[in-house]
């Protein structure tokens, strides 16, 4: 019991020396207290912003559109690296471009996207989508090229064909090196989601930390803040446990 | 002849040295037999299982099965390998039915045939396993039974028991040759050991290194029930010690 309590107990700890920095800051800093609030009032315009509702409003147009952007990626991603990881030759031609891509920042494309697509939700999901696809394309092509060639020779011999052959033995073979893929996604596209609603959004949490800016309330922006890390922590825990269960029924794990 | 290798030939790349792994390998193999292929590593004994199997093709020299020349794997014809080949995601009973998917037979009849050669190596009880919660030699007659369930007229066994403890190994020994003559299958079985191979073999594929060819092949005329430890068994073996050493003796070398 005690043991089980420990990862919260140091969670506690660490909040607790977050806002004790904080205080001190706040306390020696010169600033005014509109431009540099303290954890005290970041806390009551959080209540402000539940109360009002709007916190609620922004946290589900900015979830729909992660999910959107997130999910699609994935899904694409997926398919198209269980089959470039299963032909070589082609990926031999796609990857030198996919490594083009890859390194350019989600948010280069962002003026590009709002001029092609304009301000609303188009933008964040495609920023999302590209934040998430090049991550989960490579770990998959990598997972698949890497699967023990002797789940080959045994479904060759069992006269396994496809498209059986890629979902009943290739992609659970592949699925944990892929679901490592997923998982770095998550994180990367959380952190896209903002920078896109910045820019290219008149809603959700990312344009929330933009409007606070405008309206010069230091308080609402850093609450915005501290709830976009909240819910980064808690998808990542939940994809955690997803993961954990699906690795479950692929034995082992007692 | 059931099985016709004739002039089978191969080598590879090895540091940008040719190894003859195969040369001018011809064997014949009777419906029903039980033959052991038996050398030290670099024989070509594996590479001459891969071949029969369809997994490898040759340079040159033939392989044929019933008359029909072998190209490709096929399921009447299965592979046990050393490192079992299980699907780890799978349970037994869905390892087991892996071959059975491709047939067109339902649910229940899957599952009843799976059952069946579960019951059959000795692992009833452990169908919802998973095969990292089984021990290696679990592990291999999970293997045997998925083998067993497609029903197959040949099977080829890579050095199956090669991973396995010594008593995990004989026990596996006394089920296979019990198998093998309930099941009246043709199998062929590598091997680079010399008692498993005189307890198991109908006849012995004795091979040689470099070139990998045969060295001989012994006829094995122990019966359906054999014991390690009688007179004729160690008789056999002792023979086949002989053919060994007999390469030895063409390199005498004295050692002070």
């Amino acid at each position: 019991m005690i043991k089980r309590l420990r990862p919260v107990k140091n969670c506690v700890i660490s909040v607790a020396l977050v806002i004790l920095v904080w205080q001190v800051l706040f306390q020696v800093s010169r600033y005014d207290a509109a431009l540099f609030p303290s954890p005290k009032m970041a806390f009551f315009a959080l209540v402000e912003m539940v109360r009002s509702g709007e916190l609620l409003q922004h946290i589900k147009t900015s979830m729909i559109r992660f999910a959107a952007g997130y999910l699609s990626a994935v899904l694409i991603a997926v398919v198209l690296g269980l089959i470039l990881g299963r032909l070589p030759k082609l990926f031999q031609y796609i990857n030198p471009a996919v490594q083009l891509l890859r390194p350019i920042s989600p948010t280069a494309w962002m003026p590009f996207i709002v001029l092609l697509f304009g301000i609303g939700d188009v933008p964040a999901i495609a920023i999302i989508f590209i934040a998430a696809f090049f991550p989960v394309l490579l770990s998959t092509v990598a997972a698949v090229s890497n699967i023990d060639p002797i789940y080959l020779k045994v479904s060759k011999n069992y006269g396994i064909t496809q498209p059986a052959l890629t979902w009943k033995v290739i992609f659970p073979a592949a699925f944990p090196q892929i679901a490592n893929g997923i998982h770095l996604a998550l994180g990367t596209a959380w952190i896209f989601l903002v920078a896109g609603e910045m820019v290219g959004a008149q809603s959700g949490l990312g344009y929330a930390i933009i409007d606070a800016r405008n309206n010069i309330r230091a308080d609402i922006l850093l609450a915005t803040i501290l709830v976009i890390g909240v819910i980064g922590i808690l998808l990542d825990g939940l994809l955690r446990l997803i993961e954990k269960q699906v690795l479950k029924s692929w034995g082992g794990e007692d | 002849m059931y099985i016709e290798v004739k002039g089978a030939s191969k080598k590879y790349k090895q540091g940008g040295k040719d190894v003859v792994v195969l040369d001018s390998v011809s064997l014949d193999i009777e419906k029903g037999e039980f033959v052991c292929l038996l050398g030290p590593s670099g024989c070509g004994k594996s590479t001459l299982l891969n071949v029969l199997a369809g997994f490898e093709r040759l340079e040159s020299g033939s392989v044929a099965i019933e008359g029909a020349a072998v190209t490709a794997p096929s399921p009447k014809r299965i592979t046990i390998f050393q490192n079992y080949g299980l699907l780890p995601w799978r349970s037994v009973l869905k390892n087991v039915q892996l071959g059975l998917e491709p047939q067109k037979l339902d649910r229940a009849e899957k599952i009843r045939i799976a059952q069946k050669y579960i019951d059959l190596v000795g692992l009833t009880g452990l169908e919802k396993q998973h095969p990292r919660q089984l021990s290696g030699g679990q592990q291999q007659r999970v293997s045997i039974a998925r083998g067993l369930a497609v029903d197959p007229e040949v099977i080829f066994m890579d050095e199956p028991f090669g991973a396995l403890d010594a008593i995990t190994r004989m026990k596996l020994q006394d089920d296979i040759l019990k198998i093998s003559r309930e099941e009246k299958k043709t199998i062929v079985f590598v091997t680079h050991d010399i008692e498993e191979a005189v307890f198991l073999a109908d006849r012995i594929v004795v091979m040689m290194a470099n070139p990998g060819r045969i060295k001989s092949i012994v006829k094995v005329p122990l019966g359906d029930h054999r014991d390690r430890t009688s007179e004729d068994f160690l008789y056999v073996r002792d023979k086949i010690f002989e053919l060994f050493n007999l390469k030895a003796d063409s390199y005498i070398e004295y050692y002070i």
